[in-house]
């Protein structure tokens, strides 16, 4: 009798081993984001997954994303920029290091239908290393209006791949889509005088805090300062809470 | 075997060679007027050699709607290329040469008969060799034949060398089969006119699948698809496909088609279709194994397509700075990706320190297009308050720091030069009683003296 269980058991283990199987998550590639301490935080932008990064206007979303390209094109990565409202200032990106030979700049005057369906067609047809949807200039409530099922589309379509999706907002609109979150929360600190005065950062208290960017226009500082991160899904296994409380106490 | 067909008088309109071809499809043709045949394992068909000669003779008299010449040819049967073309240009009807009796034949040539181009052997060189032969007294095939190999050899080189064993018919040689010209065009005349796109896509799917499997067979590809179409309305549509990577899939190109065909569809229906390809060599590329991936360049090509179907041609691209000091001037070119120099580049990059890494991040800027004109009210020569708005984003505030101004002008000796005063103005935006605040670059038209705003830093 203890004979047939055991033989019972060899044969259904024999026949659903490979269902019944625990298969262990490889640990996600990232992308960095070019600056130093939003990596150190974040552990750059996750690939094969949805990043958001929104925040009111002048809280640094576009040097963010300026940076993140300029990394990006100088790593050989082939990038794309699907821009809403038809606002990306080739002067600019020029100045921050942003090679336009491996950038598709993609204008959509200000239709959302045809910027998801432009994202949509370079995320199919694959081998983009960053594709970034700038819709930091899309109205608040037009963004939540927006239907979710692109959002699981568009994460359903990079999983697996090498791409990494960054969606730029006003205010939060892949619900749980993305794999991580970034919310710039701070407001440009503005000053006449030279670097060496900066005021310093802000003092509320948000999640986890950052000075990223600290850039001088045409003589005048600014500084965004406020970083909040979400994430949904651990990145890798060696990055956790553990070592952002480590990196933040150093 | 061989045999040569010699035809001395032939019409201009007539091919020897289509006519060769009627007997054996390995078919050299060495002049206008002379074609070598291989007659190895024709005997199932023609019956002996002899037999297959009587018969080409024959038929080359008949009359050009029986697949003849209407001409006599001489036909000259032998066991190499070369002495088969020497018979047959100098004897008139059927000879026979038999294998290594060739000199009883071809002894009583004249030497300077010899065809010096078979052996590959210059004019020039040729002429001093027949002349020194003259001068030996040697005058037939027969004579310099007889010659002691080594003293040839010693006397007139390895040319002489070859032209004596092409005189004693003892050369070896393949021949230099005549390949019909590759044909990179296609087309269908149709039976009926054609108003919509979807049938005429399987008209084309047709052609294309026609063109590729040529190209393949000629391990080709191509970078440029010329689509003509006759029209019913007796005007004609013609397309051309440019591809920046030469390709070959039918697939591919047949989608392409279809989206240039949806983008700018012919004026009336279509009556035929015809399709010609520029054939290029197909692109090799050796990938480093540390390269990131990039879209592959059919996918590309699609997509990009699809894209340009999508929101306009003009509306993706590469940006490009142009070489003025004129507040956002750019242009839009098409998106290439050239793996190949970014390689080299890569390559050249390799050898220095990294120390792109460290780059200071630039301060983003989002620019208005087209700038959003504003009312400013101006205090003690300050900005201080502003009020901008269109359909999609407004500026309303009061201004809470300025810096500026800055002035630039350029282009004057033009009509459209510009001369301004910008400023950088943080404008308290205070939306439900907030603190935000907002970082906006305005300017000032010296000329009109209107003001705008030309976008936010961010």
């Amino acid at each position: 009798m203890i004979l047939k269980q055991r033989l019972n058991q060899f044969d259904l283990a024999s026949r659903f081993g490979d269902a019944f199987k625990v298969r262990e998550k490889p640990a996600v590639e990232t992308l960095s984001t070019g600056v130093g301490q939003v990596d150190a935080l974040t552990g750059g932008l996750p690939r094969g997954a949805i990043s958001e990064l929104f925040g009111p206007a002048s809280s640094g979303r576009t040097s963010l994303m300026l940076s993140m390209l300029a990394y990006a094109t100088r790593h050989e990565e082939v990038c794309a920029v699907v821009d809403i409202n038809d606002m990306f200032a080739p002067v600019v990106a020029a100045g921050a290091g942003i090679d336009f030979d491996r950038l598709l700049w993609i204008r959509c005057g200000g239709s959302l239908e045809n910027a998801f369906k432009a994202t949509d067609l370079l995320l199919h047809a694959g081998g983009f290393g960053l594709v970034i949807l700038d819709m930091a200039d899309v109205a608040g409530k037009d963004a939540r209006r927006i239907i979710p099922s692109w959002w699981y589309r568009f994460r359903r379509t990079v999983e697996n791949r090498p791409t990494s999706i960054v969606v730029m907002s006003e205010e939060a609109c892949t619900r749980s889509c993305a794999a991580l979150t970034l919310e710039l929360t701070g407001t440009p600190e503005w000053s006449q005088a030279s670097a060496s005065n900066v005021v310093p950062l802000r003092k509320q208290a948000p999640v986890k805090r950052a000075a990223i960017t600290q850039m001088v226009t045409q003589g005048n500082l600014l500084r965004f300062n406020s970083i909040k991160i979400n994430r949904q899904r651990p990145l890798s296994p060696w990055l956790n809470e553990n070592h952002f409380r480590a990196h933040l106490a150093s | 075997m061989f045999a040569c067909i010699h035809a001395p008088t032939l019409p201009a309109d007539l091919s020897l060679a289509e006519f060769a071809y009627g007997y054996s499809p390995i078919v050299e043709e060495s002049a206008g007027r002379t074609v070598v045949i291989d007659i190895e394992g024709c005997e199932l068909l023609f019956g002996s050699a002899y037999e297959l000669a009587t018969d080409v003779a024959r038929r080359a008299k008949e009359p050009r709607a029986n697949g003849g010449l209407e001409t006599p040819v001489n036909v000259s049967l032998a066991a190499n290329p070369d002495a088969a073309i020497h018979a047959a240009t100098r004897l008139k009807g059927i000879t026979f040469v038999c294998p290594g009796d060739e000199l009883t034949c071809l002894g009583e040539f004249p030497i300077e008969a010899l065809e010096f181009s078979l052996v590959n052997v210059e004019k020039k060189l040729a002429d001093e060799i027949f002349e020194t032969l003259r001068l030996w007294g040697i005058l037939t095939f027969q004579d310099f034949a007889s010659l002691p190999t080594t003293g040839v050899s010693e006397r007139l080189g390895q040319e002489g060398l070859r032209l004596q064993q092409l005189a004693s018919g003892k050369t070896e040689r393949h021949l230099k089969v005549k390949q019909p010209a590759p044909v990179f065009a296609y087309s269908i005349e149709l039976d009926h006119a054609l108003y919509e796109l979807e049938p005429l896509s399987f008209i084309f799917a047709r052609l294309l699948n026609q063109l590729c499997a040529t190209l393949n067979a000629y391990a080709l590809a191509t970078n440029e698809l010329t689509v003509q179409m006759q029209l019913e309305n007796q005007t004609s549509h013609d397309r051309t496909l440019s591809l920046p990577y030469p390709m070959r899939d039918h697939k591919v190109f047949l989608k392409l088609l279809v989206l240039e065909m949806e983008k700018q569809p012919p004026q009336s229906a279509v009556k035929t279709v015809s399709i010609t390809c520029d054939p290029v060599k197909p692109r090799v590329i050796q990938n480093g194994l540390f390269v990131p991936l990039a879209p592959s360049p059919d996918k590309l090509e699609l997509t990009l397509a699809r894209l340009a179907k999508l929101v306009g041609e003009q509306n993706i691209g590469s940006p490009v700075l142009l070489d003025t000091h004129r507040p956002d001037a750019f242009s839009v070119k098409r998106f290439v990706l050239d793996t190949n120099s970014t390689f080299r580049k890569r390559r050249k990059t390799a050898a220095k320190p990294k120390t792109i890494d460290n780059h200071h991040p630039c301060l983003g800027f989002r620019m208005f297009r087209p700038p959003l004109r504003a009312v400013v009210q101006v205090d003690r020569g300050l900005p201080s308050q502003i009020s901008a708005w269109d359909k999609l984003r407004s500026v309303y505030g009061k201004v809470v720091d300025v810096a500026g101004p800055w002035r630039t002008t350029g282009d004057w000796w033009r009509d459209d030069r510009w001369a301004r005063d910008e400023w950088d103005v943080a404008v308290k935006l205070g939306k439900h009683g907030s603190e935000q605040q907002a970082v906006y670059r305005i300017y000032r038209e010296l000329n009109t003296d209107t003001w705008f705003v030309e976008g936010a830093y961010d």
